[in-house]
């Protein structure tokens, strides 16, 4: 333990004490947090921006008084120009209503404590009492590196702990310093780089310090290297990426579908058997219908959520991320974008909410707004259930050259739309509506490490949460409220009738059908009558409840056992008329490509982006280019006799 | 340009370079020197991205990745200036 000379007698505090921890990306912050906190942080956002808030609390750990951590996001100066930063100085100098820290813990990477310690410089610089952490030591050491604690305290004047975070090394002497930040005062040296004004000055100071230490600077990272060569392999690192970009589909569609059929499966089931053994009034159909195949709606997504962030963790972690988005950045930047922005993207393909959380990692506010305005058009995998539904009744199954169907080049140029879609909007956005000066492209690729499982299942679970909280309360409403619409005004069943036949007879009268109705001028063009605009007002909770609002509308027009495809084309042996013309079907499939039709997505730009105008905008330009493309195809499917 | 001056976007074996200066507006250069990138400090180009760019950077100790509009704007030391 190191003792401390207590040079002044410690003012009790009258309240919790607060202590802010400051680093660079990469530094061994987070694992040095939850090693602290011992995993039981707080996560949240600060208000009006998006940038992960992270607390917890000592709770008398490590023998310290009430002591609270607050986790600053990783910065690489004080200099505010992204989102992070400005946080990181907002909490500084005492923002958000809250009082300024009582102390600040400075983390800085032993492997590269030249470029740590400015940042050090600048908190000093800010008149906070700050001491240092200094993390990496294992890897210093197995780097043939070296560096004497002791002198680095004594030059500095406030104390410097070397820790190993994920071996909880040095965790103890740590947890016990936070408790007394009234004891760290910075000596000569340290007051000295406090003074310095410009990025030179603090990097030259921070060598006379280092010159005055008994220090040997590690060796390369022989590991990093050897990996590098490999993963970043002008013809290998191709290769290897764009593996990683299967593996990455791979994962968010085949592994995540037994547990999201599970899932549905159980919700669907327990909705059933609410139906079964409750009395058939209107609440519990409200119960079954509405509240819980909305929760439905909602926890479906969350394995393939959980398996999305475990995978972008895990690669974060270990250090692959950073390069996927090194070997990437070029293609990006064909379109204004860059490589990080593309991580985002993939992301959307399983779902655009946690595309659209995951954008925060992106430094230029330019870069990350275009990202997120363009992320909806990802082929997400709500659309899927209406493409399958539609592709296979209306495009025929024949081969069109060895294994590829005329259905499955459907299907592929579908999330072919998409994509380019998303790229070109983002290409005429930069060009206009977001033109302007941007931050520097840098990206620091941090060595090759192995991840702390504990680190990747707290990062994953704080995701969960978020999600479940925010696109689920959304999706839950709009799901009762699409009840309320589909099942009012109510009434009374007619005893002549069967039970589907009265359930067709409310839904004919009911609020959505005369939505549907209203809608009829704007849908006629394209041939959709109100019963398909019924499925477009109903997939604005989300889009997959197109396919379940669809076989409610159309339960009763054909015989028992025909499928609701065969009936939209009208396919079946009874010979009854399609529903759905093929260019009217081709226009759907198009709108389905471009609109955008979730309430939860929109929710989650309205968070990102701190107000309703982009949220508002994104509705708008989406909307609007699925309405025309969706037009030019009908009429050009209709020109072509489709 | 000054004759002894190079950018470092055309640096292309593992020598080890000293920053002269960062060209630019101040806030346009304040993020590369706040990065680690000003004069005074040793760089060394790694490789190149499979594309051609960006390109990675031994800096302080770090691995930094630079587009080449951002390299060009670093000035090192020509070899035996």
């Amino acid at each position: 333990m190191t003792t401390l000379v207590r040079l002044r007698p410690s003012a009790p505090p009258q309240r919790p004490g607060r202590i802010a921890i400051l680093g660079a990306p990469n530094s061994g912050k987070t694992t040095l947090f939850n090693a602290l906190t011992g995993h039981r942080a707080k996560a949240g956002n600060y208000p009006g921006v998006t940038v992960d808030r992270r607390e917890g609390d000592l709770q008398g750990r490590f023998g310290a008084d009430d002591v609270r951590l607050i986790d600053l996001p990783g910065v690489y100066s004080l200099e505010p120009q992204s989102d992070d930063e400005t946080v990181a100085v907002r909490v500084l100098e005492g923002g958000f209503g809250e009082p300024v820290p009582d102390g600040v813990v400075v983390v800085v990477d032993a492997t590269t404590i030249e470029r740590g310690l400015p940042l050090l410089a600048e908190a000093a610089g800010l008149g906070l009492p700050v001491c240092v952490a200094l993390t990496m030591i294992d890897e210093l050491k197995a780097r043939h590196g070296q560096i004497d604690t002791e002198e680095l305290q004594q030059e500095l004047g406030v104390p410097v702990v070397g820790v190993v975070g994920n071996r909880g090394l040095g965790i103890d002497d740590l947890g016990a310093l936070v408790s007394s930040p009234w004891d760290w005062t910075p000596g000569p040296g340290l007051l000295h780089g406090a003074e310095a004004k410009t990025p030179e000055d603090r990097f030259g100071w921070a060598r006379e310090v280092l010159g005055a230490c008994r220090r040997q600077a590690p060796e390369p990272n022989r590991w990093t290297r050897r990996l590098d060569r490999f993963l970043l392999h002008p013809a290998i690192g191709s290769a290897v990426f764009l593996a990683f970009v299967a593996f990455f589909f791979q994962a968010i569609f085949t592994w995540a579908t037994p547990a999201m059929d599970f899932l549905s499966g159980l919700m669907d089931g327990l909705a059933d058997q609410i139906l079964a053994t409750l009395p058939d009034t209107a609440l519990t159909r409200l119960l079954a219908d509405g509240v819980i195949r909305g929760v439905g709606a909602v926890i479906v997504f969350l394995p393939q959520i959980v398996l999305l962030f475990t995978v972008i963790l895990f690669l974060e972690a270990c250090g692959y991320m950073a390069r996927a988005a090194f070997v990437v950045d070029r293609v990006m930047g064909w379109v204004g974008l860059e490589g990080r922005c593309f991580i985002a993207l993939l992301s959307s393909y399983a779902c655009a909410v946690p595309g659209i959380m995951a954008t925060r990692t992106i430094p230029s506010p330019r870069d990350r707004l275009t990202t997120i305005l363009v992320a909806p058009f990802a082929t997400c995998s709500a659309r899927l259930p209406v493409y399958i539904l539609l592709i296979a009744a209306f495009i025929p199954a024949d081969p069109v050259l060895g294994p590829f169907t005329w259905q499955g080049l459907t299907l592929t140029g579908l999330y072919f739309l998409g994509t380019g879609a998303a790229l070109l909007s983002a290409a005429v956005f930069k060009r206009g509506l977001l033109r302007g000066a941007t931050l520097p492209f840098y990206l620091e690729l941090p060595p090759y490490r192995l991840p702390r499982p504990s680190d990747i299942a707290l990062g994953v679970w704080d995701r969960a949460k978020l999600f479940l909280r925010r696109a689920g309360t959304i999706i839950l409403a709009a799901s009762v409220v699409l009840w309320f619409l589909l099942n009012l005004p109510r009434r009374p069943a007619d005893p002549q009738l069967s039970v589907t036949e009265n359930q067709r007879a409310v839904l004919e009268g009911s609020y959505a059908a005369s939505a549907g109705r209203l809608l009829e001028p704007v849908f006629a063009p394209m041939d959709f009558d109100w019963r398909i605009n019924v499925g477009l007002v109903a997939s604005q909770a989300a889009r997959e409840v197109m396919v379940a609002t669809l076989a409610q509308i159309y339960a009763h027009e054909g015989e028992d056992g025909e499928g609701l495809g065969v009936l939209l084309a009208g396919s079946g042996e009874g010979g009854a008329p399609p529903l759905l013309s093929r260019p009217s079907a081709l226009a759907l499939l198009v709108y389905f490509a471009f609109a955008m039709q979730c309430m939860s997505t929109l929710a989650v730009i309205r968070r990102e982006t701190g107000g309703w105008r982009w949220p508002a905008f994104t509705f708008a330009y989406m909307n609007g280019l699925a309405w025309l493309s969706a037009w030019l195809t009908f009429v050009l499917a209709s020109a072509a006799g489709a | 340009m000054d004759r002894t001056l190079a950018e470092v976007a055309d640096a292309s074996d593992g020598r080890l370079l000293e920053i002269a200066q960062v060209t630019g507006t101040d806030a346009d250069s304040r993020r590369l020197r706040e990065i680690g990138f000003c004069a005074g400090a040793p760089v060394r180009f790694i490789r190149r991205a499979p594309l051609g760019d960006p390109a990675m950077y031994e800096l302080r100790g770090a691995l930094m990745s630079l587009r080449r509009s951002e390299a060009r704007r670093i000035l090192v030391h020509r070899a035996g200036a």
